[in-house]
């Protein structure tokens, strides 16, 4: 789901690693292994998948998106500065009469109104969307996991993060491979201090 | 996606015995019927009250008439898109758009005896001195209205029949090959359709104003066609799952996706009604605007007249609705949903009325035929489509698609 909640560095400081990443092989079992992990009162982890898994975000248990009331906002704002600008440049701007119609016609004004309309959902969706999901992240922790890289082909993943309060390295790690994971490994987290060969995956 | 088979009970699929579906046809018919005579006789009170009746009966036809055609554009486009999501829907839309034959017994008799008193260029003295009316007379005469009016209901009935039948006939057989014959013949079907619903409404309504024209306005009847078919497919489904059918069948995700069609097309209909509106004014010609000159603006004694009535379409018909209907939460929400959609109804009713009454009353003026027209119509309307729908399942049962749609779930 790509969702990702990248509290990383700040949450970090003081973990030798990032968490415990689980790889599934079919999306059924992911989504009843997500099931079991909502129910189980975990909240700073991710499913990742390489298709979108349908009615996944419920089985997380994730609240719904805030992005409709951002598009929404843009959207008005949008058409509102449309209106204001026309409004502006026909009455005070450059008042000229056109057509014999009176200065301010607001229906010729509907037009690019609705326009900047559209212009300002669109950018508040797209540009919203990159806000809310954090990109450009240009690098995350669990890139150092060589089998992560299957999550663009075939790699159905579920990772815990190790500042979850129920998180345990042990115990959360088998809570995993029982709920079916066929790889279970824990990833290091980033060392500052390393050099260039920390982004391998990148 | 993973929550295990779905069960079915067969009987959620056909209409129970003992249910009011089982009574609709009888209890619609009888109404239907009393309405009808009702009307003919108050129509026959007076020379007034026979041009009213005209005028009444053709808004109620030309509303239920929209019901009919949407819901066949829905069938046509289902089959020309091959979709998923809308088979379990499919039915009731298949059996909706077969009323069109009723219809047109209730149409062609009435409009032809109300033809003199709906339709200004059937007046031969008006036209000898109407250079414009001239002009046009190759397309607006009585020999060729008939002609295409026969036309578009043979279309119409032709190609909801057969999408009904052989769809039926898949329940039976099971046979694919059905749906890959619909399938093809489908965007045939949409050409014609589109063809013969546009100039149905150049005929039946823009014509009620003969020096009128714009050749937006087939698009207008269309859009406004789709959104009273949306509306009604909202009521029929939420009223037969309010009844204890569909358990299991149609879940919240349709009625979303029923929601966001209703929704997008009430934001069409604004745009080509916009549209429409907003060229004519722009252009400024005397005969274009006359048309929108006698809905904003009144007569000398009553300078409101149908200003408000506009008005209410605007804001009834796109204003409110839009904002209503568009948050996720309503359009899965039953109630608030089934809310929007009768408004939507009453809303197209408003549209038709709007459409043709300022041509026969200069300021806003209701009858009773304008009521009893309505009752009598609809109730022969649900009479046929009760009866259609009690004739066999409400789902096509074998679709090679029926799985995906039972298993639709929206992202």
């Amino acid at each position: 789901m790509g969702l990702m909640t990248l509290d990383v560095p700040e949450a970090s400081a003081g973990y030798s690693h990032y968490g415990v990443l689980a790889r599934f092989e079919t999306a059924k079992a992911l989504y009843r292994a997500c099931e079991a992990v909502r129910d189980a009162g975990y909240s700073k982890w991710d499913a990742l998948t390489p298709f979108p898994v349908h009615g996944l975000e419920k089985a997380m248990g994730l609240k719904p998106s805030k992005l409709p009331f951002l598009v929404l906002a843009t959207g008005l704002t949008g058409a509102g500065l449309g209106f204001a600008l026309q409004s502006w440049v026909h009455i005070l701007g450059y008042p000229l009469v056109i057509s014999g119609k009176p200065l301010f016609t607001w229906p010729a004004f509907v037009p690019v109104t609705f326009e900047l309309g559209v212009l300002g959902a669109a950018l508040g969706a797209v540009l919203g969307m990159f806000a809310f999901n954090k990109l450009p992240t240009y690098h995350h922790p669990l890139f150092r996991s060589k089998n992560f890289a299957r999550v663009t082909d075939d790699g159905l993943f579920i990772a815990i993060e190790a500042w979850d309060p129920k998180y345990d390295d042990r115990d959360t790690a088998e809570f995993l491979s029982g709920l079916g994971a066929v790889e279970v490994e824990h990833v290091p987290i980033d060392d500052p201090t390393e050099d260039g060969e920390a982004g391998g995956a990148g | 996606m993973a929550h295990g088979p779905r069960i079915v009970r067969l009987d959620q699929l056909v209409i129970r015995p003992g249910s009011g579906w089982a009574r609709l046809p009888l209890i619609a018919g009888v109404v239907g019927v009393v309405f009808t005579v009702l009307s003919i006789v108050l129509a026959m009170g007076s020379k007034e009250s026979t041009k009213q009746f005209f005028h009444s009966w053709l808004v109620a036809v030309v509303f239920f008439l929209c019901i009919g055609l949407g819901c066949l554009f829905f069938v046509l486009i289902h089959h020309a898109t091959k979709a998923g999501w809308g088979v379990v829907v499919r039915r009731l839309a298949e059996n909706l758009a077969c009323t069109v034959p009723v219809l047109a017994v209730l149409f062609i008799p009435v409009v032809a005896l109300g033809m003199y008193d709906l339709f200004h260029w059937t007046h031969a003295d008006a036209v000898a001195h109407d250079r414009l009316l001239q002009v046009k007379e190759p397309w607006l005469n009585e020999t060729g209205f008939w002609i295409r009016t026969v036309i578009y209901f043979v279309v119409w009935s032709g190609l909801a029949l057969y999408f009904r039948n052989a769809s039926r006939r898949q329940d039976d057989s099971g046979d694919e090959a059905l749906s890959r014959r619909m399938a093809r013949f489908s965007p045939v079907a949409v050409a014609l359709f589109a063809i013969t619903l546009t100039f149905a409404g150049f005929d039946w309504l823009m014509s009620l104003e003969p020096h009128w024209y714009s050749t937006m306005f087939g698009v207008y009847f269309f859009a406004g066609t789709v959104v009273s078919a949306f509306a009604a497919l909202t009521v029929l489904t939420l009223a037969f799952e309010r009844s204890g059918h569909f358990r299991g069948v149609i879940t919240g995700e349709h009625f979303h996706d029923l929601g966001k069609l209703l929704f997008a097309f009430t934001v069409f209909w604004a745009y080509i009604a916009f549209s429409q509106f907003f060229l004519i004014w722009y252009a400024n010609i005397p005969e274009e605007t006359n048309w929108f000159l006698s809905r904003l603006h009144g007569t000398a004694d009553n300078p409101a007249a149908w200003r408000p009535a506009t008005l209410l379409l605007a804001i009834g018909h796109f204003a409110v609705p839009f904002f209503f209907l568009m948050p996720r939460t309503i359009k899965r929400n039953r109630t608030l949903l089934l809310i929007g959609a009768v408004w939507m109804l009453v809303m197209h009713l408003w549209d038709v009325f709007w459409l043709v009454m300022p041509n026969l009353h200069r300021e806003m003026t209701f009858s009773l035929l304008d009521l009893t027209s309505l009752l009598g119509v609809g109730g022969l309307f649900l009479a046929t489509a009760g009866w259609l729908l009690s004739r066999g399942s409400l789902v096509p049962s074998r679709d090679p698609r029926l799985v995906e749609s039972l298993a639709f779930e929206n992202i």
